[in-house]
């Protein structure tokens, strides 16, 4: 594509992982054949982020992750620019600049333009953190580099008890590591789970192995004693000290937003977008970790940086891109995991707003007299939790029977009155019969 | 009427033998299920996969293991499949099962799409489950949707 100032595209992607791939499956659906180009700095074709523990742990390579057929840009007539970092945006002309100008020196325009830059590790800046060994654990290129240097490595220090962290953790045990997970909070996966829900995770941890410090955090890093420039271990703030030959700071990320700085598109804590997934400026559309879009428990447009919510707003944003106007539902914070052999499902809120840190003593009383919260134990590690609100679910945790999940992430959505019928949504191997008969055609049709 | 044959012969059609007492008795770990009878006295039903148009699954899959196959319907590959429950999570019929025993895998319908036709649908004494194609479109899709038995 080098060369031509007059070079165009018809779509022009940036970024090529689950919101590229959601908006170009949506384009191809409503024209086959505009010119169609992704540019990455990534050099692979779409692959699975959440599978990069598998890799480091050795249970995939990398034929086995990748997201969709390795014949997938060429299926679907795109044009990948791989390995190529752009770094100006000219919203007025309507084109790019590449970063590398030997290899692109002129810019590349486009019609329609979707920012799915995704996320970059948030690492807080910390005293020796410029020693060798120490990670973060996104990208593929993270999981090769780790891969490459975890022979000699023994104990590993895993800073953030988040999802990234408890994934991470899982596949160095798998490779026979020892590995401590320091959490800045009173629990892990605490965006997840409530304190029952944190406390079978934490248990199931420590069964396996891995030591949990919660209510933490590193102070500084300090060398090995042989060799000064590598990390030898951490200081906390309590100054207890800990040993390790690694260390993987997975305290969270942060929308790319380097690109959109001091253009018209108008950013929040990530780009502002509407229903159609397209930002202030038109013509200009952005989607996945990078994006602020709607959310259907908290009524407002939020960060939900999870990979499903990429490839359904990429897919919304593909599809209005491509000329048929469609508005997106939202979607919420919700994931599903198995680590360690325990299945979780978490979905919008994990406890009530005055149980929330940050919002603790700002919640008012009446706000708080309208919540229900409905708790379950039961046999095999049966957990269930059901966050409701003026009679609608707000959230909810399933631990061990996850069967149904989508029923109640559903009733959720269409923000349905569930008082009459709360307590059957308690029930184990929850299907649609447990709602009433009267819900049961539309339900199953599917139109509601 | 409930009688749960669908259950029955989705699992010998989805067993290596295709042999009833063989699927039943001596495949192990036995095939799951891609149907399940629900009872609602005096209703009940067999539900499977709807085939969405817009098919939650597809989005919510991780791994890519749910996707389009080249006539857009969705279609499940278990050799990529992790069994992570994110389908699970996003689909609004709870047709998706968790195949715990077979480890990190989900199983859904597939039409039974190397015999031709639906076992559920040939098998079905009653004829409450029977093959109805979308009008509206051009793809040969069929979709087996339940009829509700009184």
């Amino acid at each position: 594509m080098a060369g031509g100032g007059s070079v165009s595209s018809k779509y022009l992607i940036i970024g090529n992982s689950a919101g590229a791939v959601g908006a170009i499956e949506a384009i191809r659906q409503v024209d086959p054949d505009g010119l169609l180009t992704v540019i990455s700095d990534e050099g692979y074709a779409p692959y699975s982020r959440p599978l990069i523990a598998e890799f480091l742990a050795g249970t995939r390579t990398l034929d086995q992750m990748l997201y969709r057929t390795s014949d997938f840009y060429q299926k679907k007539g795109v044009v990948p620019i791989l390995d190529a970092k752009v770094d100006r945006l000219d919203l007025e002309a309507r084109q790019v600049w590449f970063a590398d100008k030997k290899r692109f020196p002129e810019p590349l325009g486009y019609e329609k333009l979707l920012l799915a830059t995704g996320g970059l590790p948030f690492v807080p800046p910390t005293e020796g953190g410029d020693k060798r060994n120490i990670f973060t654990f996104i990208t593929l290129r993270d999981a090769v580099t780790i891969k490459t240097k975890i022979g000699d490595v023994n104990k590993v220090l895993v800073i953030g008890g988040g999802l990234i962290g408890i994934c991470v953790s899982e596949a160095l045990v798998k490779l026979g590591k020892r590995v401590t997970v320091v959490e800045l909070l009173d629990r892990v996966l605490n965006v997840n789970l409530d304190k029952a829900g944190s406390e079978l995770y934490r248990k199931r941890l420590e069964s396996r192995g891995v030591t949990v410090i919660t209510k933490d955090s590193v102070e500084r890093f300090v060398g090995k004693a042989s060799d000064q420039s590598r990390v030898g271990g951490a200081i906390l703030k309590s100054g207890n000290r800990l040993d390790c030959d690694m260390a993987i700071v997975a305290i969270g990320v942060r929308p790319r937003l380097d690109l959109v700085k001091g253009t018209a598109v108008k950013v929040n804590r990530g780009i502002a977008v509407d229903r159609h997934m397209e930002t202030s400026v038109k013509g200009v559309y952005a989607c996945g970790d990078v994006a602020e879009a709607y959310d259907f428990v908290w009524d407002e447009d939020r960060l939900s940086p999870i990979w499903p919510n990429a490839y359904l707003g990429g897919r919304f944003a593909g599809q209005n891109m491509a000329g048929k106007t469609t508005e997106y539902m939202g979607s919420t914070g919700m994931t599903s995991f198995t680590y360690f052999d325990l299945p979780v499902v978490s979905a919008g809120m994990n406890a009530l707003p005055s149980e929330d840190v940050g919002r603790a003593g700002k919640v008012t009383d009446e706000e708080c007299s309208r919540y229900e919260v409905l708790m379950k134990t039961a046999k095999d590690g049966f957990y269930r939790k059901l966050i409701i609100r003026d009679g609608r679910i707000k959230g909810f945790i399933m631990v061990n029977d996850i069967a149904g999940a989508g029923i109640l992430t559903d009733l959720m959505r269409d923000r349905v009155d569930v008082r009459p019928f709360r307590e059957a949504l308690m029930s184990e191997e929850l299907g649609l019969a447990h709602l009433p008969k009267e819900m049961l055609p539309a339900r199953l049709r599917g139109d509601h | 009427m409930g009688c749960g044959l669908c259950e029955v012969w989705c699992v010998v059609a989805h067993s290596r033998s295709k042999d009833i007492i063989k699927a039943f008795k001596e495949e192990r770990p036995r095939p799951l299920t891609r149907i399940k009878v629900h009872s609602v006295k005096p209703t009940s039903f067999g539900l499977q996969c709807r085939f969405c148009d817009e098919p939650l699954c597809v989005a919510a899959c991780l791994t890519g293991a749910m996707h389009y196959n080249d006539e857009g319907v969705s279609e499940h590959d278990a050799e990529k499949c992790i069994g992570c429950g994110t389908c699970i999570l996003f689909c609004p019929f709870g047709a998706i099962q968790v195949d715990r025993k077979r480890g990190h895998v989900v199983a859904k319908c597939d039409l039974c799409a190397e015999e031709g036709e639906p076992a559920c649908v040939a098998h079905c004494p009653n004829r409450a489950l029977y093959i109805e194609v979308d009008e509206d479109e051009d793809e040969p899709e069929d979709k087996a949707k339940k009829k509700e038995v009184p």
